[in-house]
Order: C-alpha cells, then sequence, then structure tokens
C-alpha cells in the first residue's frame, strides 16, 4: 500500500442535475508525474479539488474513494482532512497572481504554514524560505520574501507558490495549469523546475493542463477526460503514439497536423504602416514599425505578453494613439483615430476581440448583434436583413434557431463564431483578428481556425492573426511579424521565418515552445 | 416563501395606491371639514378617531397618500433621470466631463440632505414646485453616485468598443449598450429610493417645510397629532403605520425583482 501516494477508485461527485466525475480510479506513485488532460469543463478542477478532499458547493460524492497516504480523505473530520491537508498535500493554482494576497511580502505568505504548524520562528521562517527560493531558483534567494507579489514577474510568482507548496515537504503536488497563463520561454523555465523539483524531491505529483505537448514532455503517465469519465489512461508515450481512443486521436493530431493554408497570390500591401508609433498618453508602447499587410495573406503578429503586438493591431484599428508614422489603407493615409475615419473604411476594417465573452452584450440578441452592422454599413433591413442574417450564421457553422437566443446561453467557441459573423457582415476587405482563439480549448481552436480558412477562400479577405502560438501560427500563416518589447524584431514569409530564424530572439521563441517529440524537455535541461 | 413576500407586497402596494387614487370615494368626509370632537377616538368619531380639530383621520390618511406617494414617485422619476443620465455620461465621455459632474455631485453631497433641503426652501419658499425639486437634486446624487461605477465597468467592455469601432452616437451607446446592461442595478435602486423619498417627505413634512396646512401628507400627519400621543391617543400612529406599510411593500417587490433578475441572467 505504501507505494502509492494517492489512490482514487471508483470517483464519482455529483452537483444538482448533473454528474460532474463518473467512475474515475488512478494512483500515483512517488517521484512520479501524472498527467490529466482535458478540455474545460471536463471535470478536471473539480477532481484536483476532491484529491484534497474539497469538494465545491453543491457538489456531492456518490460514489468511490480517495485514499491520499492510506488515509481515506473524503470520510475524515475536518479537523483530521486538514491536518492531512497541510502536512501531505500542496496544490500549486494556475494564476499564482491571484493566489498572493497583495498586502503580505512574499516570504510570510510562503512560510505562513510553517508558523501555523510547526510555530517556526521569524528567523526560521526566513531560513527556510531562502532555501525554497534558492531551490527554485529565484534570484537574490536571501532578500527575494522581503518583496511584495506585484514587484516580481509572473513567472517569478508562479515559482514562489511552488516554493510555497514544497514548504510542507508533501507527497502529493497537484499542478493545475501553473504554466497557462505564462509566455512560452517563462513556461519553459517552470517546467525544468517543475520537473527537477518532483524527479529530486520523489514526491508524487498530478499536473493538469489542457496543452497535451506540455503534458506529453512532463507527465509518467497520462489520464484523458472528457465530460467526467476517462477516455483513456495510459503511459505518456503509449497514448501519443498510439492514441487508442478517437477523442485522444484528435488531441494528438490537433499538435501534429499541418493544415493546407492556400498559397497567396502574389499581391500588392492593403495596409501599409511606416515608421509607426503609438501608445496610450505619451508613452509609446510601440516604435519604428513598419510592416504592409498584402492582399488575400494572413499574416501572423507573434510575441510574448508586453510585446506589444495587441497595440499594433488596435493601433491599425484605430483605438490607440499615434504618435509617428503613417498608416495606409489601399494607399491613402488613415487618420490614427477610428472617429476621424469616415463610415466606409470603418466597414472594410474589421476587428475581432480576444474573449468573445466581452465583445457581446449579454442583453442584445444575436439578431440585433450580427443585424446591426447590416443595418449600419449595408441599409440592410426587414427581409433582406434577415436572409443575409440567415447566410451569416451558417457561413460560420450555426443553427439559425441561435438568432433569438442572448450570447449567455452559448459556449465560448459558439460566442466566437457570433464575433466573426458579427465582423464578415460589414463585409470587410481586412479583419484583424486578435488572439481570436486562445481563450478556447484545442478541438474548438482548430474549428474555428478551419472556419476562418475557409472563410478567406470564398472572399477575398485579409487578416492580421495576433497569437502567442508559435504551433499555431507554424500551420497557419503566410507571413509572420514577431515582436518585442515594441518593436518588430523579424519579418517575412512564414516558411523562412521558421525553417531559418534569424534572429536570436526568434529562435529562443521557436525553441520555447513545447512539441511532443520525445526528450524535448530533457534536451533543454 | 419569497414568492408570498412578493404577492403580500405588490398587494399591500396596489392597495395602497388604490385608495390614494379613490381617495375621494372612498373618504367619508372632506379632509379639511371638521366633523367630531377635537380627540374623539375610533368609533365616536370616524373609523381612526378625528384629530385635534376633530377633522376625520381616515379622510386625512387617504388624501395624505396621494401627496406622499405622488411626490415620491415623481421626485424618484426626476431623479433617475438626471442622476442616470449624468453617470452615463461621465462614465462613457471621462476626462473633464466626468470630473466636472463627479466634482459637482459631490458638492450637493457633502451637506447633509435634510439640512440642505431646509436652506434651498427656507431661501426659495416652499411650495410643491420647490419639494420636488429640490427633492429630486438631492436624490439624483444618491442615483449618480450608485450607477457611475456601474456604467463605469460596462464602458469598460470590448462590445463598448465595437459599437465605436462601428462609429454608434451618443444615444446608442448611452441607451442601447450600457442602460440594458445597468438595468438590474437602476431598477433596484429605482425601488430603493422610492422608499428613501417616501421617508424624505415624510421628514421634510414633520419638520414643517414640507406639505404646507391644511393640505397634509402622512408625515405632517404624524406632526399635527404628534401632541395627542401625549393625552394617550394613538391616531399618530396610524399615519405613521402607512409610511411604513409604504416602504416595506416596495421593498419587498425590489427583493423579489432582484433575485427574479439575477436568476435570469445567469441562465442567460
Amino acid at each position: 500500500m505504501a507505494t502509492f501516494v494517492l489512490q482514487i477508485e471508483n470517483l464519482g461527485i455529483q452537483a444538482k442535475r448533473s454528474t460532474i466525475l463518473e467512475g474515475i480510479s488512478f494512483d500515483v506513485t512517488p517521484g512520479e508525474i501524472f498527467g490529466i488532460i482535458g478540455e474545460s469543463g471536463a471535470g478536471k478542477s473539480t477532481l484536483a479539488m476532491a484529491t484534497v478532499g474539497l469538494l465545491r458547493a453543491g457538489c456531492r460524492r456518490v460514489a468511490g474513494s480517495v485514499r491520499l497516504a492510506g488515509k481515506s480523505l473524503l470520510d475524515l473530520s475536518q479537523a483530521d482532512l486538514e491536518r492531512t491537508r497541510r502536512r501531505k498535500v500542496s496544490y500549486v493554482a494556475q494564476s499564482a497572481a491571484a493566489c498572493f494576497n497583495p498586502f503580505y511580502r512574499l516570504g510570510e505568505q510562503v512560510t505562513e504554514l510553517a508558523a501555523l504548524e510547526l510555530g517556526k520562528s521569524r528567523a526560521e521562517r526566513q531560513r527556510l524560505a531562502a532555501d525554497l527560493f534558492r531551490e527554485l531558483q529565484l534570484p537574490d534567494p536571501e532578500r527575494f520574501g522581503d518583496r511584495y507579489p506585484h514587484q516580481v514577474s509572473g513567472g517569478q510568482l508562479q515559482r514562489a507558490m511552488i516554493a510555497m507548496a514544497l514548504l510542507n515537504e508533501p507527497e502529493l503536488i497537484i499542478f493545475d495549469e501553473p504554466t497557462t497563463a505564462l509566455d512560452v520561454t517563462t513556461q519553459l523555465e517552470v517546467l525544468r523546475l517543475i520537473r527537477k523539483v518532483v524527479k529530486g524531491r520523489g514526491c508524487g505529483s498530478i499536473y493538469i493542463s489542457h496543452d497535451l505537448a506540455v503534458v506529453s514532455q512532463l507527465a509518467d503517465r497520462v489520464m484523458v477526460l472528457r465530460h467526467g469519465k476517462v477516455v483513456e489512461m495510459g503511459p505518456t508515450r503509449d497514448l501519443i503514439e498510439n492514441p487508442q481512443a478517437g477523442y485522444t486521436r484528435d488531441l494528438v493530431a490537433n499538435q501534429t497536423t499541418t493544415s493546407s493554408v492556400p498559397d497567396p497570390a502574389a499581391s500588392r500591401p492593403i495596409v501599409s504602416v511606416e515608421n509607426l508609433a503609438a501608445g496610450y498618453g505619451r508613452v509609446s508602447a510601440i516604435r519604428d514599425i513598419s510592416l504592409d499587410l498584402s492582399s488575400g495573406h494572413i499574416t501572423c503578429l507573434v510575441g510574448e505578453s508586453g510585446s506589444g503586438k495587441t497595440t499594433l493591431a488596435r493601433t491599425i484599428a484605430g483605438l490607440v494613439d499615434l504618435h509617428a508614422g503613417v498608416l495606409r489603407f489601399k494607399g491613402s493615409e488613415l487618420p490614427g483615430r477610428v472617429e476621424r475615419r469616415d463610415s466606409e473604411t470603418r466597414r472594410r476594417l474589421q476587428y475581432i476581440h480576444q474573449l468573445p465573452d466581452l465583445a457581446l452584450n449579454p442583453r442584445q440578441t444575436i439578431r440585433e448583434v450580427v443585424g446591426r452592422p447590416l443595418a449600419k454599413f449595408r441599409g440592410l433591413r426587414g427581409a433582406a436583413a434577415e436572409h443575409r442574417l440567415r447566410e451569416l450564421l451558417r457561413d460560420v457553422e450555426l443553427p439559425e434557431t441561435f438568432l433569438d437566443r442572448v450570447p449567455g446561453s452559448l459556449s465560448g467557441g459558439q460566442k466566437q463564431r457570433v464575433c466573426i459573423a458579427r465582423a464578415l457582415a460589414a463585409e470587410p476587405d481586412v479583419l484583424i483578428c486578435d488572439e481570436v482563439t486562445s481563450a478556447l480549448d484545442p478541438l474548438v481552436e482548430e474549428s474555428v481556425i478551419k472556419l476562418l480558412l475557409r472563410l478567406m477562400k470564398a472572399r477575398p479577405l485579409t487578416m492580421l492573426f495576433i497569437t502567442h502560438n508559435l504551433a499555431l501560427t507554424r500551420r497557419f500563416a503566410h507571413e509572420v511579424v514577431v515582436m518585442q518589447q515594441g518593436r518588430i524584431v523579424e519579418a517575412g514569409p512564414a516558411s523562412s521565418v521558421f525553417s531559418a530564424p534569424r534572429e536570436a530572439y526568434t529562435k529562443k521563441l521557436l525553441d520555447s515552445t513545447p512539441l511532443m517529440e520525445r526528450g524535448w524537455l530533457e534536451a533543454r535541461l | 416563501m419569497r414568492n408570498a413576500g412578493f404577492i403580500l407586497s405588490i398587494a399591500g402596494f396596489a392597495v395602497l395606491v388604490a385608495a390614494a387614487l379613490l381617495a375621494p370615494i372612498l373618504a367619508p368626509h372632506l379632509p379639511s371639514e371638521p366633523v367630531y370632537q377635537p380627540y374623539a377616538p375610533p368609533g365616536i368619531g370616524g373609523l381612526l378617531g378625528a384629530d385635534s380639530l376633530g377633522r376625520d383621520m381616515l379622510s386625512r390618511i387617504l388624501y395624505g397618500l396621494r401627496y406622499t406617494l405622488g411626490i415620491a414617485l415623481l421626485v424618484s422619476v426626476l431623479a433617475a433621470g438626471a442622476g442616470v443620465t449624468l453617470a452615463f455620461l461621465a462614465a462613457f465621455r471621462r476626462g473633464w466631463t466626468d470630473l466636472l459632474i463627479g466634482r459637482l455631485i459631490d458638492a450637493v453631497m457633502s451637506v447633509p440632505q435634510i439640512i440642505f433641503a431646509l436652506v434651498v426652501l427656507a431661501v426659495a419658499g416652499v411650495s410643491l414646485t420647490t419639494l420636488v425639486l429640490t427633492m429630486a437634486v438631492l436624490e439624483a446624487t444618491l442615483f449618480y453616485r450608485v450607477v457611475r461605477p456601474v456604467a463605469g465597468d460596462i464602458v469598460a467592455m470590448d462590445y463598448v468598443e465595437v459599437a465605436r469601432l462601428r462609429g454608434e452616437g451618443l444615444g446608442w451607446y448611452l441607451f442601447r449598450e450600457i442602460l440594458p446592461n445597468a438595468a438590474p442595478t437602476l431598477i433596484a435602486e429605482f425601488g430603493i429610493r422610492i422608499a428613501y423619498a417616501v421617508l424624505f417627505i415624510s421628514g421634510l413634512s414633520f419638520l414643517g417645510v414640507g406639505v404646507q396646512p391644511p393640505a397634509a401628507d402622512l408625515g405632517g400627519l404624524v406632526r399635527e397629532n404628534a401632541l395627542a400621543i401625549s393625552v394617550g391617543q394613538l391616531s399618530p400612529l396610524a399615519p405613521a403605520v402607512c409610511i411604513a406599510l409604504i416602504t416595506l411593500s416596495v421593498n419587498g417587490i425590489v427583493d423579489w425583482f432582484i433575485h427574479k433578475y439575477s436568476i435570469r441572467a445567469e441562465l442567460g
């Protein structure tokens, strides 16, 4: 028995009406990283919570058991459960920024448990914190704990949270999407550390993610979860090289296929940007930007958070103050502010936001949402508008019955399709897509990308696609523009940028993007 | 349980409104007509007794309801119109507009409501018009305070930016994008403010700067009859109970509405 840190048998959890988890069985051995993969709503987080004996309000266990270090967690009294939890298990959440209290220094928060549980003195806590910070390769470990959460970077904060998780020398650590909010280069550092720490300390761990490539690099075994049930489970390599279930095959294929982007015809630039600087207030967030969007091409704008890619896209859309340089659309100069552009130009340049939840007015029906640009830009009303509305919904592969629904009753992917339909209603020449798929699950993302490609084929459309996902860019882009710290680092045809990147930063980005191939992470340790 | 409370509230409010509307028919006497002995107890002096001048309390309360409810509703509507429009405008325009409106509202709010009203009414003279306008200005500041942050959150949403990219006019922003999303807060606030307006006008009348004699609203009736308590009469309690009934029933309706609306929002 002692060879298992965690044993879950036939676990079933129900909310009021729906089943959240059903028939979940797995175990974790010391030193093992057990990967759990699944899309949003698959039950990953409920499962993670259940492994620490926590059920969300309204949820109850209907079957099965969770045994942590030999104790049946869901049967313990509250006091025993808390004691077990403090001593045996740790949890690393997705957003470290949301988990640290901004009013306390990091050192205090990381070692809080040592004071509560072991009654350590201040000096002992400081020493403990320094040791942990050193283990996680944080800068200046002796004094790192004196800082407040807002004074360190996102990656450092995530590492501080891992330090906190290690404090009680747990037998099990649960990592719940710990790198999802991080940039690829930062993600790589955190992945390396997680691997080192878990293997070095010999504790068991569960790694939850929706990113198959990341899980494939870290985990010894993987479980694929969907709709609260186990789809497939097995050693990582077997599962990736020889997936059995259809859903797993789709997931794996999604990582490896190269979709066929239609070859672009040689074309003239439709949007051109010269020596542009722009930003908010007096500070220029982007500078020295020169860029052409060739008509009919897909240009992918890539870079890490804070690189200025969204600012550039918003500048072209007319939402950011222009500080210097020229914006041209079809040869004629564009005013910087969208308020000064004529209605025709606004129609031709359409912008799609990252989060469809925020981009759709929750109190307007889909008919109103998509119908407004039809009325405003094309003067369509009544039967003509109704006809076009149905066509547009069909174009984005949504049923016509959605016309009378409000956004709240749609899934994330469906909402983004509505946003796409709204943009298409204006019959634009240029579509600016700002991370339109990054909030979506991998397979949904894939379907939206396929939709965009199909739309591009059907009409003369130019696309500027902003993303931090290089794997996606690789399959999708005609041209790639790489940004860093507000400047363009490298730009060119996708094939040459990916096969022979000229700049060190591009190389680093490409190198940090997780792949599924065996030994990818080991090669970077 | 919640439904029972709602039905009771709406029934109570409906009865009060109907009583106010039908006062000329329902009232057994004219409100200004002395028909009984002063302080005649209930039974001898009508259903609720008589006041110090021998006027029928029931009739006076029925007519008083008209003043209290009418003024409270009018003040709330005016205050909501002004406060909400200013709040939307400030949230949408930001910059100088926001600063100017915001500080102006702060200045009005910095003086206690009742003192502000006393001063203004003393200077401008008490009439129904000055009374309603003064109260509306004061209540509007409270509407503004509640609605401004809500509108600020809505203005920051991407769908407002989409409207901006499309080139919509001010009316579209305020009434098509912002208003529907602020509606639950607005309606809840409107209900609460009606209840407060009832208390406010009653308070002013109690202090003698509200509705002027011989007419009287519920607050005025409490004041007129306050002395009666010392001689062991319960007649001042009747208008006071009416004030309590109005506020309670309005609150019950608002609670039910908030509950219903928040469930709807979740279900989309």
